[in-house]
């Protein structure tokens, strides 16, 4: 007899879920095109392992992943190992201690990746992500075939109106070296930046000088249609590494225009500050309440595993991707009865060859045929075996 | 469509006039109505009539796009992915430490005695304490702070005070303000890229009327 506390046992944890077959089915048929759309760029799948030494998984990233991983201890080093809560990294690992290309390396991945956090639209703690990388280039033109990828993938997906948030984390970066405010201030400084929290950003910068504080000050005001890009060359400080930034994020625009996206420009937004170098940006939908996809460049994450390499990149959730389109009813098949007999099983291979479900009505089961989901069935008549349908 | 989370009382009256300067004005009083969702003079904008406490939550998770929280409660929360744009400068008040009249909290800092500690705000009470490099027991309690130190339940409280009354009629007196409170606006970060046309004016408005 089940009693109430047997009935917790099978209770899962908080933020990890099941997924039914339906709902996984429309999960492994959008993985499946959107690897194939990867690979058509000439993007190279990887499967990384699920577990790492915690110094390698998280090396370059930093303490922005720390506090996200689940960690245990190896039984066979008695180290401490990470399941990874990211796959970007490994990929730059691969990149830059396996492969040990010189030019230009396009690799892709989907695989589970665990928070200790739920975040996200899609509220859970076990997020399947897809994601491309490409390392070895360092110029605005790899950025635009990230960005164009993305939007590929997310059309692909079902996302109608798209809106692309742009930002670049060098103007920040710069007016911060430029100034030569300290690490700690500049942490501080990123979070007050993030929330666009100009009373805690003035406070910060009473110690600096003027300049730095009217261009710091200005950044979260900076937010807009591609007018922003104008308005950012009038107020900020006229360096040649924010110029290069604001070209950047102008010839991004306008490739994003031409794929009928919206773009939106935020040069507050400084998502992975710590280990992102140069653009990054986010896509947007209605109905959604976090972003699609993010990514941007990172060009010094390599540097940890030996060498620095250029890189940019996206990645997804496949559960907020899914949600983007409605879940299709499970394919319904055809039920052939059990039976030795070789034409029946001739027509059965046929049917299957053809790409049919043909499910094999097991005996004794007679009364719950209709949990089998098949609309038709095999009949014997005086022509041989056929699909008739299923009453 | 908009929707703006607000919590009864003092919040909703200070905002009232600010919402009224982005062209905004409910159709129903929160006071007079058990409504919980308000329509406005405005069929794209509407508002949510939620706990102060609650209103980051609803935020964050895009169940509203726009709202009105006091620093507190966005200290307790986290503020993880909201935008912050605007300290509206209304329901002001400070986060403070009080403890019974006669006792020596200056003593207990210098011997870093161990103190406990009554409070709502765990948050910013374990983070204040821990800055100064005090150890302490936090109970966390939901109402009538004041009446912890009284009967012993602890030593000292942290909690908003605004004229003091409470206090001071209750024998307790403020040792050290921890911070100002006032409150912010709060937008959903998706919402803000999304639906900018709907919600720059508002933030604009505000910002105008505060000026």
């Amino acid at each position: 007899m089940m009693t109430k506390t047997d009935l917790r046992h099978w209770l899962l944890p908080e933020y990890i879920e099941d997924v039914l077959p339906a709902e996984a089915q429309h999960i492994e048929q959008l993985r499946r095109k959107l690897l194939d759309l990867f690979r058509t760029y000439g993007y190279q799948f990887v499967i990384p392992p699920m577990l790492e030494y915690l110094e390698s998984l998280n090396a370059g990233v930093g303490h922005d992943l720390d506090l996200l991983t689940f960690k245990v201890v190896d039984q066979l080093s008695g180290r401490l190992m990470g399941i990874r809560s990211d796959i970007t990294p490994q990929a730059a690992r691969i990149d830059a201690q396996r492969l040990n290309h010189e030019g230009v390396t396009r690799l892709c991945y989907a695989g589970s990746v665990l928070r200790t956090q739920a975040d996200g639209a899609a509220q859970t703690r076990q997020p399947l992500q897809v994601g491309v990388e490409l390392f070895g280039h360092a110029g605005i033109e790899s950025d635009l075939e990230i960005q164009h990828l993305m939007v590929q993938s997310l059309r692909l997906a079902g996302a109608t109106r798209l809106v692309v948030d742009l930002s670049h984390v060098t103007i920040f970066r710069t007016l911060i070296n430029r100034a030569g405010i300290a690490a700690e201030t500049e942490t501080d400084l990123f979070a007050a930046l993030q929330g666009k929290d100009s009373g805690a950003l003035q406070a910060l910068l009473s110690d600096a000088d003027s300049a730095t504080r009217d261009a710091i000050m200005a950044l979260p005001t900076l937010s807009g249609g591609v007018e922003v890009l104008q308005l950012a060359q009038q107020v900020l400080p006229q360096y040649a590494e924010i110029k290069l930034a604001l070209q950047e994020l102008k010839r991004a625009s306008q490739q994003l225009a031409e794929l009928d996206v919206e773009v939106s420009l935020d040069l507050s937004e400084l998502r992975g500050y710590h280990y992102h170098s140069g653009m990054v940006f986010a896509a947007y939908t209605d109905g959604q309440t976090s972003a699609l996809a993010l990514g941007g460049r990172y060009d010094f994450v390599g540097q940890i595993f030996g060498r620095s390499r250029p890189a940019t990149g996206f990645s997804m959730d496949m559960r907020t991707l899914t949600a983007l389109s409605a879940v299709s009813k499970l394919a319904q098949g055809i039920l052939a009865p059990y039976m030795d007999d070789a034409d029946l099983q001739q027509k059965v291979e046929q049917l299957r060859t053809k790409g049919e479900v043909v499910v094999v009505d097991l005996p004794g089961h007679q009364q719950q045929v209709a949990e089998l989901n098949c609309d038709r069935k095999l009949v014997k008549n005086d022509k041989g075996w056929e699909v008739v349908a299923n009453t | 469509m908009i929707t703006i989370a607000l919590s009864k009382g003092r919040i909703f009256e200070e905002t009232s006039p600010l919402l009224e300067a982005a062209g905004v004005v409910p159709t129903e009083k929160p006071e007079s109505s058990r409504k919980l969702i308000l329509q406005t003079n405005q069929a794209e904008v509407r508002l949510i009539i939620v706990r102060a406490s609650d209103v980051p939550t609803y935020v964050q998770n895009g169940a509203a796009d726009i709202g009105i929280a006091g620093r507190d409660v966005l200290l307790e929360h986290g503020g993880v992915g909201l935008y912050q744009p605007l300290d509206l400068n209304i329901a002001r008040c400070k986060m403070m430490v009080a403890v019974r009249e006669g006792f020596d909290y200056a003593a207990c800092l210098q011997q870093g005695a161990r103190l406990k500690v009554a409070t709502k705000y765990v948050k910013i009470a374990r983070e204040h304490f821990a800055a100064k490099g005090m150890h302490v027991d936090l109970i966390k309690l939901y109402g009538s702070m004041e009446l912890a130190p009284l009967v012993g339940l602890a030593d000292a409280i942290v909690d908003l005070v605004s004229t003091g009354g409470t206090l001071k009629a209750n024998k307790l007196v403020a040792v050290e303000e921890i911070m100002p409170i006032s409150s912010r606006l709060i937008v959903n970060q998706a919402s803000f890229k999304l639906k900018r046309q709907l919600i720059q004016p508002i933030i604009d408005a505000f910002a105008q009327a505060i000026a």
